[in-house]
């Protein structure tokens, strides 16, 4: 995604990459069974040791990032996560992290549950999408209704990232005032977290119902009404996809190219036909564009430009795209092992898949571009 | 080299004071007037606009000092790009006569070509443009067959050229002709500074679908030139040409320090997707606002590629011949725009609106155009070919000229 990298940033990829390789290596995410956790507890905490889930976090919460600028490391560790299609909270725990930093000093305190978090020892899932629901964050069906000090919640949540390993989630709910985020432990009497099948063999989602759960007004996050929160929330989602996919582009279409040049027919190298060089060169083209503008994203998010949200979808509706029609191509250059169990190609696609479908489809985005720019004065 | 350069920001601040004292606001109304057959005053008009940048001291902001330019770089170029938004700027000069042949001069050129011809085109004295393609090749430009033959200290160039982008309004034009028929066709071909008015030299526009009389066609009768005309090699053409086409591509791509100012929108059209779906009356359709949303997202990432690619060529993190993939994925940001521009208009494309020809009119007569973006500068096949071949490293085509003496290729009639 990044042209240039400091060393610092190097160092940081790198020490991720080795921890990824030594307990979930591609054979093993390939052989994960139903039921069984993704990613051990033990694991996730090496990981934040090396500050996996620490780079949005400023250095007096207990974060800190390689190079400065941690929106970009948080890109540079998605993306040598997502070309090992890595388990655990990458996502979760930063888009979590994004809404305790962004609203601390601002309502209830959780400066506790941001250092555990930061430290590994605790683990949190944004509770968004639901049952019955595309993406629409601001329209919350399940309520939380004012009582007493506190609130009560009720609904169902769904589409939980790793909910069953989660011991906090973050809760988007309806209340009187508007919109608003809770942080609600996963052992809260009323809370059911039921897992949900999902595609992707490194990754598990859970639904959540919610009963009847009280909540103390300090687990609010922020105050009601706070969509810039939520804005920020999607965006860092969408950087974390992007930036995945990138990743598992560049793994699968360096697979295919290698294909290609060693696979002979008609004793010639796949390679040398025109009509699959032609296809390598759209793809080899998409793939650059993908990386540049998960890279412009990255910048404005960044810099809190005015442009990020707009950047944000560009790239998502782009990259959501242009992701599935490469892998598949890819697969179909592949010939029939490219959809064989053994080959590494569906852990890919798979990752790929969901990723485009979570926080906004690719045309959910091309809607709020269009949005966006009638919201603009032209010019 | 002891003087230091002028930060970014410092000159996007003069550049923003100065334009807003001296240029010209852009005027909407006249830049959507449909195109006019005598375009004569708009390239009266591009050099006076020129003129006005140098005397400011605003024109030539990549080329070199010793040739008029001021020596900065691309990031400064950017900054007054971004700057000039709002304001008239001589466009027709970006392409091709800045970032294709005077960048090419500046490769290739003796000093005395540079400092002429450079110095001339950023004064807005003069225009340059290409003779390149030929009638009877499109693809296969190597293979090309206007021959140059020496006379004493002169060459002779006799044949014929098309597809020259403005080259009614150029002064000056890189002229690709072969001067060895004894060896392999890249090996045989030189590179000459030819005036466009040279005795001999008959020029005819050519109309394109949309109207469009940007292209000429060439006829040379015993054109005179002398040895002082060669850019680069006596038979070192090709390695001139290959610039040009790096050029092309690369500005085509968006990806050129020397093109100045921006279009007022973006794409190859004036009429943009959003612009069809208020004159069709269907922007509140969530279908027509996806297809929109989608153009904004192509354009973008458009841009966002250029950015990237080009900085990736200069460091060498990308090989010169990336440049093709920007051309490729311009082409698809123009044709995706065209289709979207159909499909937004609905039952409304091939109709005229708001009493003439209107968005969706002008929408129906890009279409007619679609495969533009395709062709010139190249056919997006060439350019799929480069990639492949150039970037990924893959086996080339086979060709049946390759090192066989032109005079024994077989060639069409």
């Amino acid at each position: 995604m990044e042209l240039e990298l400091s060393s610092d940033q190097k160092l940081f990829q790198t020490s991720a990459r080795r921890l990824l390789e030594k307990e979930y290596p591609l054979d093993r995410i390939r052989g994960m069974k139903d039921g069984e956790p993704r990613w051990s507890r033990d694991w996730w905490q090496q990981g934040a040791e090396l500050g996996w889930a620490a780079s949005i976090v400023p250095e007096e919460l207990g974060g800190g990032s390689v190079s400065g600028e941690g929106v970009r490391d948080l890109g540079v560790l998605a993306e040598e996560l997502g070309s090992g299609v890595a388990p655990g909270p990458l996502l979760p725990v930063n888009v979590v992290l994004t809404a305790l930093v962004e609203t601390h000093g601002a309502g209830p305190d959780h400066t506790a549950e941001i250092e555990a978090l930061v430290a590994g020892e605790s683990v949190a899932s944004w509770a968004v999408y639901e049952p019955d629901g595309e993406w629409s964050p601001l329209a919350p069906a399940l309520t939380a209704t004012p009582d007493g000090d506190g609130y009560v919640l009720d609904g169902v949540k769904d589409r939980v990232q790793e909910a069953e390993q989660a011991d906090l989630l973050l809760v988007t709910a309806q209340t009187p005032d508007g919109v608003a985020q809770f942080l609600v432990p996963t052992a809260t009497e009323g809370v059911t977290v039921t897992p949900q099948w999902n595609v992707d063999l490194s990754r598990s989602f859970g639904e959540v119902s919610f009963s009847g759960v009280r909540v103390g007004a300090d687990a609010l996050v922020g105050a009601p009404g706070a969509d810039e929160v939520i804005e920020r929330q999607l965006q860092i989602a969408v950087l974390i996809q992007c930036a995945e996919v990138c990743a598992v582009l560049d793994r699968v279409f360096a697979m295919a190219v290698e294909w290609a040049f060693d696979r002979y027919s008609f004793g010639r190298p796949l390679a040398s036909y025109q009509e699959l060089k032609h296809r390598f060169a759209d793809m080899r083209t998409w793939l650059e564009a993908c990386h540049a503008t998960t890279q412009a994203a990255a910048e404005a998010i960044q810099d809190r430009s005015p442009e990020a949200a707009e950047l944000a979808s560009v790239a998502k509706s782009f990259v959501g795209d242009k992701s599935l029609l490469i892998v598949q191509d890819c697969v179909q250059i592949h010939g029939g092992i490219g959809v064989t169990w053994e080959h590494d190609l569906h852990l890919f696609l798979r990752r790929a898949t969901i990723d485009q479908a979570l926080y906004g489809t690719p045309e959910d985005h091309r809607l709020r571009l269009a949005d966006l720019a009638a919201a603009t004065p032209k010019g | 080299m002891t003087e230091t350069m002028e930060s970014v920001e410092s000159f996007r601040l003069r550049a923003r004071a100065w334009l807003a004292d001296n240029m010209p606001r852009f005027d909407e109304e006249a830049e959507n007037a449909e195109v006019a057959e005598d375009d004569t005053g708009d390239w009266l008009r591009a050099r006076e606009l020129q003129k006005l940048l140098y005397a400011g001291g605003f024109a030539g902001i990549c080329f070199p000092k010793e040739y008029d330019g001021l020596g900065l770089t691309p990031a400064h170029q950017r900054a007054f790009n971004e700057e000039s938004a709002g304001y008239e700027m001589p466009l027709a000069l970006n392409l091709p006569s800045f970032a294709i042949c005077a960048a090419t001069i500046l490769d290739c050129g003796t000093e005395e070509q540079k400092r002429d011809r450079i110095g001339a085109a950023v004064r807005g004295e003069e225009i340059l443009c290409q003779f390149l393609s030929e009638p009877s090749g499109g693809s296969d430009l190597a293979g090309l067959i206007t021959r140059a033959d020496r006379d004493g200290d002169n060459f002779v160039i006799n044949g014929s050229k098309t597809w020259s982008t403005s080259a009614y309004a150029a002064d000056w034009a890189l002229c690709l002709a072969r001067t060895n028929w004894d060896v392999p066709k890249h090996r045989g071909l030189t590179m000459f500074l030819m005036p466009t008015k040279a005795p001999g030299v008959t020029m005819n526009r050519v109309r394109m679908v949309n109207g469009s009389l940007e292209f000429c066609d060439e006829f040379f009768d015993n054109v005179v030139l002398p040895a002082s005309a060669v850019v680069g090699e006596v038979d070192g053409g090709w390695a001139v040409a290959s610039r040009q086409l790096f050029h092309e591509r690369n500005s085509m791509g968006g990806g050129s320090p020397f093109v100045s100012g921006q279009r007022q929108r973006g794409g190859m059209s004036h009429v943009t997707p959003a612009d069809i779906a208020e004159a069709s009356g269907r922007a509140a359709d969530p279908r027509v606002r996806a297809m929109v949303g989608h153009s904004i997202a192509m354009g973008r990432v458009a841009q966002q590629t250029a950015r990237r690619v080009t900085r990736g060529i200069a460091s060498g993190a990308l090989p010169p011949t990336a440049a093709s993939l920007l051309r490729l994925l311009h082409a698809e940001y123009a044709q995706l725009n065209d289709d979207l521009s159909v499909r937004i208009a609905g039952s409304r494309i091939g109709f005229g609106s708001e009493g003439g020809q209107g968005a969706t009119g002008r929408a129906s007569i890009g279409y007619l155009m679609r495969q533009g973006g395709s062709l010139g500068g190249g056919s997006t096949e060439m350019a799929r070919n480069v990639i492949s071949e150039r970037v990924l490293g893959m086996p080339r085509e086979a060709a049946l000229d390759r090192d066989v003496p032109f005079n024994q290729v077989k060639r069409g009639r």
